[in-house]
């Protein structure tokens, strides 16, 4: 037997856009004389077109996944990235045999669970118990398989007192734990996770987490686990798949890839302009464009807090004039200022010169200055004590993951145990100065 | 690394078999099916006063305005049955058919939010649903039997006879029906909803073709044209079976039992095929 658990073969799924209710019959219609009357495949599977949320579509069907291959060894942790639309839900929605896929063929061996969302089936009138055997069997486990774990699952839960309590009356924090349980003593041989760690404290998350390593350490399980976190994919996977636009784009060790992820993902993003109608500005100054670089050059949105973050400000002076300030802010999610900067703060022989017609200036965010978050550019234009030129609300936004610092302490220095946006690491030292 | 096709457990292709029933799948899922039906019953009654007395009021109320309109203000005779227990057995067999039928017809629809995640015979649902209402039907059988031995008691000569030991056929003549009405329903109203509203309405008018509130006898007598109809209708030789077997009075023929018992493994056949094929890909289109 070959150690394959999981095999896609040219798995391609395609999805109508728009309304399926009206003007379908038609194409239904014609779809079904096509198929079954002239016995030829399907017409509308070829107008299909690549799935891209940034274009908007011109024809009416979509390729939510396109031309999949590959295989997941048995034992294989295999995470699946990508942006929002890239298909991993598709994808896992497949193999969970949700939907089905309009071309290609998934062959699998064993049991496939899929935690696609916890807690499925649960009625709210019927008590704990009642609903993990309800919740169970929906997984399909046997009732002699639950009652074996029950208590078990109680245990891993912690709901022991509301046993008997109806689900409508627990929190939502231990709805989610008890489908949680539910679901990681399934044992299947297979077990799809999609985002589940998204809910759940910390405590909980981290035992999710661990159960999932011992799920596939110990005994042999393999897990496809599609996150949008980063850490929990690096932490767990063996293997990472990237996935842009319905297609694998790439499929390697995690750290590689998620590296790519974050560095050619989105390097349309990460920048901002306009032409000369549309630009920002008065007749003195106007703002053409705003991009954010790596120390690579490569414009982007997602920055690891080891580099630098360049701003990067293209503008056109029409009038020369000496009150000119050009700077911006930084806002962080909750839209206050971490900090303002001007290109003429500092002393005024490093002031970049500003002439008339189009300049290009930049300011460096330090390596190792924020923390893991996202964060907002608001570029704040003016002639010095007299008027604001651009006094825009955020235009850009840029994403950090927190990635810097040696010490043997913080080397996994993240937002869960370090608040704040700044991450700076500052010089300590024995304060021996005494007066 | 040759991979023989029987090597795997799992094969997701676009199209399945068009007479792949999958019932051997469903038969593996009999542990959740037990679940859906325990659900159903204990979730019926929860934070209700009267609980499973429930089951009994409908039909009583029933009985008794199809006394006072049909027996009385309209005069339909019942063939010499007492009134309570002629109408009594045509609203548990009507009540239990509609039911099945109506409560079915949603199963996509109503379940999409499960059926969004997790993988199980999608025919799980209807079938618990039917034979949950196959409980409520036979505890208002017992409401019928209470009826029955009162009048009995009372004297009334009842003719009861050995084809009523048909009783069991005709119940799964009823489930089968309509379930098999029911996920076609529900296959359809996945993407054009308006069915829904349709079948309601039919099963409603669907009663004045079958002889629930009046003998066959009185529709052979006034509408001998449409006969044809009623005896079309599947239904006709249950009801007609059940008051022969236990009221005596009716008509009985194996023809139209065979017609009605034919007519529902048909159906229920088409209806599986039709319900396996868009429970694939219903999610697509709900």
């Amino acid at each position: 037997m070959s150690d394959i658990a999981i095999k896609f073969e040219n798995v391609s799924k395609q999805y109508r856009l728009g309304s399926i209710g009206t003007g379908t019959l038609s194409h239904d219609l014609n779809r079904w004389w096509i198929m079954n009357v002239q016995g030829k495949p399907d017409p509308y599977l070829k107008i299909g077109q690549v799935n891209d949320r940034e274009n908007k579509s011109t024809s009416e069907y979509v390729w939510a996944l396109n031309d999949i291959n590959f295989e997941v060894k048995q034992g294989e942790v295999l995470g699946i990235i990508g942006k929002n639309g890239a298909g991993k839900s598709t994808l896992l929605k497949i193999l969970s045999r949700v939907t089905t896929p309009s071309t290609g063929k998934i062959t699998a061996k064993g049991r496939i669970a899929s935690l696609l969302e916890v807690g499925t089936g649960f009625h709210p009138e019927m008590t704990g118990r009642e609903n993990i055997f309800m919740n169970g069997s929906i997984m399909g486990m046997t009732k002699t398989e639950i009652k074996s774990k029950l208590d078990e699952i109680v245990d891993f839960a912690g709901v022991e007192k509301y046993l008997d309590t109806p689900v409508k009356r627990y929190s939502s924090g231990m709805t989610v734990r008890l489908g949680f349980a539910i679901a990681a003593h399934l044992e299947p041989e297979i077990l799809v996770v999609d985002e589940v760690l998204a809910v759940g404290d910390a405590e909980f998350q981290k035992k999710a987490i661990g159960r999932m390593q011992h799920v596939s350490q110990t005994q042999g399980r393999t897990v496809l686990f599609v996150s949008h976190n980063m850490q929990a994919i690096t932490n767990l996977c063996s293997r990472v798949v990237l996935l842009n636009r319905g297609g694998v784009a790439m499929d390697s060790d995690p750290v590689n890839v998620i590296r790519n992820y974050l560095m050619f993902e989105s390097l349309k993003e990460g920048s901002i302009t306009w032409n000369e109608e549309t630009a920002l500005g008065d007749s003195i100054i106007k703002l053409l464009s705003i991009k954010l670089q790596g120390e690579d050059n490569f414009v982007r949105s997602h920055f690891f807090s080891n580099s630098i973050i360049r701003v990067q400000l293209e503008f056109m002076i029409e009038k020369l004039d000496d009150d000119l300030v050009v700077g911006f802010d930084i806002l962080d999610e909750n839209n206050s200022i971490i900090l303002r900067t001007y290109h003429n703060d500092g002393h005024p022989e490093n002031w970049p010169k500003l002439k008339l017609g189009f300049n290009k200036i930049a300011c460096d965010l330090p390596a190792g200055f924020f923390n893991s978050g996202t964060y907002y550019i608001s570029p704040k234009f003016s002639l010095h004590f007299k008027k604001w030129i651009i006094n825009s609300d955020p235009l850009l936004s840029f994403e950090v993951e927190i990635n810097h610092g040696v010490s043997p302490f913080w080397n996994r220095i993240s937002k869960s145990n370090r608040p704040g946006s700044s991450a700076m690491i500052l010089p300590w030292k024995v304060n021996d100065n005494e007066e | 690394m040759a991979n023989s096709s029987n090597e795997w457990d799992l094969i997701i292709e676009p199209r399945g078999s068009l007479f792949k029933l999958n019932l051997k799948e469903v038969w593996k899922y009999k542990d959740l099916l037990e679940m859906y039906i325990k659900r159903d019953i204990v979730t019926f009654y929860k934070q209700t006063i009267l609980g499973p007395l429930w089951f009994f009021i409908q039909p009583i109320f029933t009985t008794v305005v199809f006394m006072f309109v049909f027996g009385g203000l309209a005069g339909i005779p019942t063939d010499g049955i007492p009134q309570p227990l002629f109408y009594l057995s045509g609203i548990c067999l009507w009540n239990y058919f509609s039911d099945s039928l109506i409560k079915t017809s949603d199963t996509f629809y109503l379940n999409q939010a499960v059926f969004g995640k997790v993988y199980f015979p999608r025919l799980v649902v209807p079938i618990s649903v039917t034979i949950s209402g196959l409980l409520k039907m036979l505890i208002q059988f017992i409401l019928f039997i209470g009826v029955y031995v009162y009048f009995v008691a009372k004297g009334t000569h009842i003719g009861i006879n050995y084809y009523a030991l048909l009783f069991p056929v005709l119940i799964f003549i009823l489930a089968g029906l309509g379930l098999a009405f029911g996920i076609i329903v529900s296959s359809m109203t996945t993407k054009y909803r308006d069915l829904k509203f349709l079948v309601a309405f039919a099963v409603q008018l669907w009663m004045y073709f079958t002889p629930v509130i009046y003998p066959l006898s009185v529709m052979e007598g006034s509408y001998k044209k449409y006969m044809w109809l009623i005896q079309a209708n599947p239904l006709t030789a249950v009801l007609e079976t059940f008051k022969y077997g236990f009221l005596g009075k009716g008509s009985f023929s194996w023809f139209s039992l065979g017609y009605s018992f034919a007519f529902t493994i048909i159906l229920l056949f088409i209806g599986t095929i039709i319900f396996n094929r868009v429970e694939r890909s219903f999610m697509d289109v709900v």
